[in-house]
């Protein structure tokens, strides 16, 4: 289906930092001379998980003539915002810093990180929305930084990882859950990693082709975890989206999880439900990439088996690509729940969106 | 429908269960905690025989890392797919409403009550003395 789609509701672009020296402004001033005392300013901390070429990083007609693609404000406006209809757009921005080691280093720039997306994006255009970014691997700190942002409507929701130091059901997470339900902001969950670990089960691929495939095995991996904790049983309001994390291959998880589930429920005994049931209650996927079935009869049968019309919104992943062109949302999607993925599933949501 | 003899009491410890087949029919009689119950010997999920399943307690929780040991031996597991049933009422844990093993109406009978019948007795000689477990099919 060719977009625009005048007042759909973007739920994943990434504006990029054109160097980490931009930050230094925002930074206060004890981790400014921190930073330039050790010449970080002049290090790349791009959280690119692929070499610049890498067809993922960026549309080759939505690269900006110079710099990183997503670094021009202009360039986004027209491209994204304009190009697509926008309403709203969430920016999600993908920056190493919350991988860096050191929690206070790693919670310092992505605190500069939300200050300057607030001042350099939010401020200048009403359809931008944020992501708060967070140093996941201090939840203390990163709780604190939620709040500390959430003061600003325009950010309305929390942004991690799907593949970071461990699982994240793991109840270390908690207090990050617990600050996000409380204040309504539904935990975005991108592809990326913090390289820990490899991206597959058994050690790292050789390939973008092989590594780039495997990200989907994440996000089911992150499903699994989530569920298996109990983290929607401990947090009954706490929504999270997959962003980036492929669509179809959902119902064939469904159904593993449910068939797995029946058998080992007792392992588990927290789980009321089944799998299925709380990803369908808790859980929202972007729909780029979709991962898209040869024809619109396939897609049907997808969309049946997932049995949610609450679950699918619309983004655009720009100014990152993965082969589609400005058909953003594949064809054959019912009438009615077209207007559910673009407008209506994100305002439900992002409760922010409205207030 | 008839009532028909499959076990004296005391033959089927408490946990423990007996495979009968009164009228063609193989059922499982049960012994939970001292009462007896009787379920279909076939799981309503792909038809394994329940009989071979583990019988347990209902594992609970109210929230992640609490944990109760509740119904002890009134829980069943199928041997195939680890399906829990309830032993008293058939009912699976995950779909109670509409996954069930059928169950069987089961009494104690004093063999006096029994000598006046009618009743059908094909593997289990009643005594007047006696006390026998009854599924009526």
């Amino acid at each position: 289906m060719t977009i625009p789609a005048p007042g759909a509701i973007d739920c994943d672009i990434h504006p990029a930092l054109p160097g980490t020296h931009v930050l230094l402004p925002y930074l206060d001033e004890y981790w400014r001379a921190h930073v330039r005392m050790r010449g970080l300013e002049r290090d790349n901390y791009n959280a690119a998980a692929f070499p610049v070429n890498a067809p993922i990083n960026a549309r080759p007609d939505w690269k900006p003539p110079r710099g990183n693609a997503g670094c021009d404000f202009d360039t986004l406006r027209t491209q994204a915002l304009d190009g697509f209809g926008t309403k709203f757009a969430i920016c999600n921005v993908l920056h190493g810093a919350q991988a860096i080691f050191s929690e206070d280093l790693s919670a310092a720039f992505c605190r500069a990180i939300n200050d300057w997306v607030a001042k350099e994006w939010l401020d200048r255009d009403p359809r931008l929305r944020a992501s708060i970014v967070v140093p996941m691997h201090s939840p203390e700190l990163a709780a604190r930084e939620i709040e500390r942002c959430a003061a600003d409507q325009r950010f309305v929701q929390v942004l991690v990882w799907e593949m970071q130091e461990i699982p994240l059901g793991r109840r270390q997470h908690w207090p990050i859950y617990r600050v996000a339900e409380q204040l309504d902001l539904p935990i975005g969950i991108h592809a990326g990693s913090s390289y820990r670990h490899p991206p597959t089960n058994l050690g790292w691929p050789s390939y973008y082709l092989e590594d780039y495939i495997s990200w989907s095995t994440g996000f089911a991996g992150v499903l699994n975890s989530l569920i298996s904790e109990g983290v929607f049983v401990e947090f009954p309001r706490l929504k999270v989206v997959l962003m980036e994390s492929g669509v179809t291959w959902l119902p064939a998880w469904m159904w593993r999880a449910n068939k797995t589930w029946r058998g080992v429920r007792a392992e588990v005994p927290w789980l009321e439900k089944s799998p299925a049931e709380y990803a369908r209650e808790h859980v929202r996927v972007t729909s780029q990439p979709f991962d898209a079935p040869p024809n619109a009869a396939m897609l049907r049968k997808i969309i049946e088996e997932i049995d949610c019309e609450d679950m699918l919104m619309f983004s655009t992943d720009y100014p990152h690509w993965h082969f589609d062109g400005n058909d953003a949302l594949p064809d054959g999607l019912p009438e009615h729940l077209l207007k559910k993925i673009l407008v209506d599933n994100a305002l439900k949501t992002y409760p922010r969106l409205t207030s | 429908m008839a009532r028909h003899v499959v076990a004296t009491v005391g033959e089927i410890p408490p946990g423990g269960k007996k495979v009968v087949n009164p009228a063609g029919r193989e059922i499982c009689v049960y012994n939970v905690n001292g009462e007896h119950y009787a379920l279909i010997n076939r799981c309503p999920h792909e038809g394994a025989a329940l009989s071979y399943g583990h019988v347990l307690g209902c594992f609970e929780s109210k929230r992640p890392g609490e944990y109760q040991l509740t119904r002890k031996g009134e829980m069943l597991r199928c041997p195939w797919h680890g399906w829990e049933f309830d032993i008293k009422t058939g009912q699976s844990w995950c779909h109670p409403e509409s996954v069930k093993a059928r169950t069987y109406k089961v009494e104690v009978v004093p063999g006096e009550l029994l000598a006046k019948g009618p009743f059908v007795a094909e593997t289990v000689q009643v005594k007047i003395d006696g006390e026998y477990v009854v599924v009526e099919v």
